[in-house]
């Protein structure tokens, strides 16, 4: 079962070129979605004059081998390795989420791209990994991590608008599991499975889909505004540095420990 | 002016939810991202602004320390046990503030108060609080000051 194309049944019973035409329909409405996401809120027109104004008072010029290398660091470590987390199990989670989905993304346009009606080696093997992947993270975040239900005590069952993105995924995943697990074939599952799927991907201008495109590059800027001297206007001092230990006000830490540990932040944000 | 929230940079952990003595900083329930429900009520505490793993909470400074076009901001380092400001004026100038949050590891100067004897008759009818006069070294010598640490009074820092 995990090593045979679930879509390779499906596929020879439906109009040839449904699943290539549908997959293709699927990439214009990300295209879509996002296009208009930015153009209605106007997200990029402000974030790129916000990113000039912060520039003009750059304390220094960032130049292009820098600028590569921080490119590199946002994507190692922002995107890769989902470094913006500062908590630990939303990170995990969003991993396993993430990963999950670009592999079930990926393994579903080489079986219906490359493997048309015809067992795929390995990759039905990896399509199955990533979309238990998703399921493990996403369902964890669902029911466990999500700030309204850990933080403000909601019910985990409470459906809003910001759901729409992880539910249709969620939905999308699992019906396509299920549809899999049974064999593949065009029935209702499979009509269910289309269906979610068709939500996820045209729900964009709606949902939190388009966070994949925006986060990188507000991540990027974070990351140039540090190296350029302004940091968003935050303070760079630090009682690492040997001037400033010799504040004034820093007469009471002179003999005390570097690492104070954590305060507030020992524990998780719970007591709504 | 009350807090607001920079929803490109808030992740929604909760940590201002959690905080806020007013208990005006909520969830978005459409963006799932911090937001103060209730800006008349807020105190500008600052509470929120400082816990904020991501520095995504912002408040304009009072008028009176900072008039309108500058920028006040906060890094609150727990782990380096130090809190730092930084109020950028209209005219450019910059004023850094570097100050200690905790001079001992949090967790380890907690009192034990079970351990402490109950105290007696004569310690309630006093007008002294719980633990002085020996924590404020009163009976080491008197008011501590300045000048028995060997510091001086900064002109232009007190006024």
């Amino acid at each position: 079962m995990f090593g045979n194309n679930p879509f390779a049944p499906a596929m020879q019973s439906l109009p040839s070129g449904f699943m290539e035409w549908y997959l293709g329909l699927m990439v214009a409405a990300v295209v879509a979605g996002v296009v208009f996401d930015i153009t209605h809120k106007a997200s990029a027109k402000y974030f790129f004059a916000n990113m000039k104004k912060s520039r003009a008072k750059g304390k220094r010029e960032v130049g292009g081998g820098e600028l590569l290398s921080i490119a590199a660091k946002t994507a190692v470590v922002d995107v890769l390795a989902s470094g913006e987390f500062c908590n630990t199990r939303r990170r995990i989670a969003h991993l396993l989420t993430m990963y999950g989905f670009l592999v079930y993304v990926a393994t579903t346009a080489i079986m219906v791209f490359s493997y048309p009606g015809a067992p795929a080696p390995i990759v039905p093997t990896l399509w199955w990994i990533g979309a238990i992947s998703i399921c493990a993270g996403g369902y964890w975040f669902w029911f466990f991590i999500r700030a309204d239900v850990a933080a403000e005590g909601n019910s985990p069952l409470r459906l809003m608008r910001a759901d729409l993105f992880v539910l249709s995924l969620l939905a999308s995943v699992t019906l396509g599991l299920i549809w899999a697990w049974r064999g593949g074939g065009t029935g209702w599952l499979f009509l269910s499975y289309l269906l979610a799927t068709t939500v996820l991907f045209a729900g964009v201008a709606w949902s939190k889909f388009a966070h994949m495109f925006f986060k990188p590059a507000a991540a990027f800027e974070k990351r140039v505004s540090r190296a350029d001297g302004t940091a968003e206007n935050l303070p760079t001092q630090t009682r690492d540095d040997p001037e400033q230990q010799k504040r004034h006000s820093m007469e009471l830490l002179r003999d005390a420990p570097r690492d104070m540990g954590l305060g507030i932040k020992r524990e998780a944000p719970r007591h709504y | 002016m009350p807090t607001f929230v920079y929803m490109t940079r808030c992740d929604g952990c909760g940590h201002c939810v959690d905080i806020c003595p007013s208990d005006i900083m909520h969830i978005d329930e459409t963006t799932r991202r911090a937001y103060n429900i209730e800006p008349n009520m807020c105190w500008e505490c600052y509470s929120c602004v400082k816990a904020c793993p991501q520095h995504a909470i912002d408040v304009r400074g009072y008028a009176d320390f900072a008039p309108l076009g500058h920028s006040v901001r906060v890094d609150r380092d727990e782990q380096k046990g130090t809190i730092a400001w930084k109020i950028m004026f209209r005219d450019g100038r910059e004023k850094n503030f570097l100050s200690p949050i905790t001079t001992k590891p949090w967790g380890t100067a907690i009192p034990k108060l079970a351990d402490v004897p109950a105290p007696s008759q004569e310690v309630r009818d006093s007008q002294l609080l719980y633990s002085e006069p020996k924590y404020i070294r009163l009976d080491e010598g008197g008011l501590r000051t300045l000048k028995d640490a060997g510091l001086k009074l900064k002109k232009g820092v007190y006024y």
